[in-house]
């Protein structure tokens, strides 16, 4: 961005001497392409959000319009209203946060222990377990469905939280273990090295040079864990039954009746699920820095 | 401070035997420098010492203790590594502090031991820094500071220097040097570099191909190196070496390498008849390779063609020509003869050493 800035400032000073110079002229139709090519997909991304933002605030008797003014005519917050008094919503959002969350930091304990153990251990079958963990990734969701299906019911966990989180968190551990073991391949020997013969146990290096180091890895997982859990709907479908146990996305779709469905609502409610993610987002994009371990070793 | 002992250490990757027993004797309060080519297995001896890695045969002790078995943390030393290894999200306080932290010594004693290294090191106005803020030289005072807070028993050097640039190295050997003299701790020291070895060491230990060459100090080391390894390792420029026979010609040793053909006298090996027909090497450091000049105790003449001069200020190596044999002279600046010239060479007889062809072993006086 600061390149464009450089450039607007150059042409408020001279624009014409910019242009002349094929260089400069060349760069600044570079970033301008990048630029215009970034700006339309940001835009095609959002569009879709303030049309639902636009559909949430309309009166119960606009719902079909074709109106595309972001803030409709008589616009309301009724439909929030009757989401947030009308139906458990509120439940299913809690519900859903608290699988998520728990299932994002038992996903990125799991495989924070397991990438570091892959890492910096040699033990037999190393290889061929990562390779596996990759190639589970390529096995579509849905095939899963069953086994995991087979899997909560013998262990009596239908219906339940623990369910939820068991099938959540072991999803997404190998795409998590791939990222921390390549971050934590990263990172010198030497350190932990250094900390054994300071003092430190194998587990104490991991704990406060490995990890603290890691933290843009960690973040990653636990983003990635937290939106996949936030998002998932088949795996709830199959696990939960009663709808006080339900995830929002359950719930939702409990707005669609066989004959009407409410738009106001289904509008109101994927505007609110949005805020725990954007947060999460937010607060974690400050742990996502560049050029932690610099300075430590000679590069 | 403590003493080490080596004893029979045998090294395996798998099948490749990196040190094939290795037994070295560490005195309390003794600095002793590891020196060898890259390789040689000098890194793995420090590193099983400090239990980084695990030992395949042979016992270490630290003060009279087995330590074989015993996890780094509990072996009371200290380590600099190469790369420095400075922790990166702690600052150079925390960084020199963490072991102590670790073992939850007082704070006040933490913050005076802290504050004594800094000074030492001159580290004082950087405690609040991060390792990214520092260059390179000050990194390497963290990392010896952090070793120093902890009054270990043993402090480990792996070729602490080989990152800085030559002054910044030159500067660092020197602060070293006076580090040992006020710590006057038993100090354990790797580095291929010969200069380092000699000017730090109470005693070298030259390694080669995971096998101890040598153990002395340096002026014992480079004056009678064991074998035709350390002769060539130590000392720089290199020495000469020729090759030829030795034949008994009435009672006295005559040496024929090519064009070159040298009288042995008697205090250079004894018994001459013993040698009589003896394949050899003889070796000659460039200082005591006199050009155009003689001086008491100086071998036969030979004659040869200057192809190179090399002026390097105060000293100028000569490359000479003798038949198909090369030699190396360093004389005192200017040696005023262009190449091409012919000049007169003769030899030192009194730091000249030979050696066995076959094992290579010294067995000149």
């Amino acid at each position: 961005m600061h390149r464009i800035k450089r450039f607007f400032s150059a042409l408020r000073g001279d624009a014409s001497a910019v242009l002349r110079d094929p260089i400069q002229r060349r760069k600044f139709f570079k970033y301008l392409l990048i630029h215009l090519v970034v700006v339309t997909a940001a835009l095609v991304c959002i569009y879709p959000l303030l049309r639902i933002f636009s559909v949430s605030l309309r009166p119960g008797d606009k719902l079909f319009s074709t109106d595309l003014s972001l803030i409709p005519d008589n616009a309301t917050f009724v439909a929030y209203a009757s989401l947030l008094k009308d139906t458990m919503f509120l439940r299913w959002l809690w519900n859903s946060l608290l699988i998520t969350l728990a299932t994002s930091f038992i996903g990125v304990s799991l495989a924070s222990t397991a990438a570091y153990a892959f890492s910096r251990f040699k033990f037999p079958g190393k290889k061929a377990g990562l390779i596996l963990l990759l190639s589970s990734q390529m096995i579509p969701a849905g095939m899963l469905i069953l086994p995991l299906f087979l899997m909560i019911m013998k262990l009596k966990l239908m219906n339940t939280y623990l369910g939820m989180i068991i099938a959540y968190s072991v999803s997404s551990l190998p795409f998590s273990i791939w990222i921390l073991k390549g971050y934590y391949d990263t990172i010198p020997r030497s350190l932990e090295e250094a900390a054994l013969v300071d003092g430190t146990s194998q587990v104490g290096a991991f704990w406060r040079i490995i990890l603290p180091l890691s933290t843009p890895a960690l973040s990653i997982a636990f983003l990635f864990n937290f939106t996949t859990a936030w998002n998932e709907y088949l795996v709830a479908r199959v696990v939960l039954f009663s709808s006080k146990q339900y995830t929002w996305t359950l719930g939702l779709f409990e707005l669609q009746g066989q004959y009407i469905t409410q738009w106001g609502m289904f509008a109101a409610g994927s505007m609110l699920v949005t805020i725990p993610v954007l947060a999460v987002f937010l607060y974690s994009s400050k742990w996502l820095i560049s050029g932690l371990t610099l300075g430590s070793v000679k590069g | 401070m403590a003493t080490v002992q080596f004893s029979g250490i045998v090294k395996k990757f798998g099948d490749n035997v990196v040190l094939n027993g290795v037994d070295v004797e560490i005195k309390d309060h003794e600095f002793v420098v590891i020196v060898g080519p890259s390789g040689c297995g000098k890194t793995t001896l420090l590193r099983m010492l400090a239990g980084l890695e695990e030992i395949s045969g042979g016992e270490i002790r630290i003060d009279g203790l087995r330590v074989n078995e015993l996890h780094p943390s509990k072996r009371e030393i200290a380590m600099v590594f190469q790369d420095y290894a400075l922790y990166p999200h702690m600052t150079v306080e925390e960084n020199m502090s963490f072991a102590l932290r670790l073992r939850k010594t007082p704070k006040a004693e933490i913050d005076a031991r802290v504050d004594e290294a800094a000074s030492i090191l001159q580290l004082k106005s950087f405690l609040r820094r991060m390792p990214k803020q520092l260059s390179g030289g000050q990194r390497q005072r963290v990392a010896i500071g952090r070793a120093i807070v902890r009054k270990p028993k043993v402090f480990l050097f792996d070729e602490p220097l080989s990152n800085l640039d030559a002054k910044l190295r030159e500067e660092m050997r020197v602060e070293i040097a006076k580090l040992y003299q006020r710590l006057n701790a038993t100090i354990l020291y790797v580095t291929h570099d010969q200069v380092e070895a000699m000017t730090l060491a109470g005693r070298i230990v030259i390694m080669n191909k995971g096998i101890v060459q040598q153990v002395g100090s340096p002026i014992e080391v480079y004056r009678k190196p064991a074998n035709l390894f350390v002769a060539g390792f130590i000392g720089s420029p290199t020495m000469n070496f020729m090759h030829g026979t030795l034949r008994l010609e009435g009672e006295h040793l005559r040496f024929a390498s090519g064009d070159i053909k040298l009288t042995i006298p008697p205090y250079l090996l004894h018994d001459p008849r013993k040698h009589d027909g003896r394949e050899v090497t003889v070796g000659v450091r460039p200082d005591d390779v006199l050009v155009g000049r003689t001086a008491e105790g100086c071998s036969d003449k030979v004659d040869g063609v200057l192809e190179v001069c090399e002026l390097l200020g105060h000293r100028e190596n000569l490359y000479i020509k003798v038949g198909e044999q090369r030699l190396l002279a360093t004389v005192e600046a200017f040696f005023d003869r262009s190449p091409g010239s012919a000049v007169t060479v003769c030899f030192n007889y009194k730091n000249m050493h030979v050696f066995d062809k076959a094992t290579e072993a010294r067995i000149s006086e």
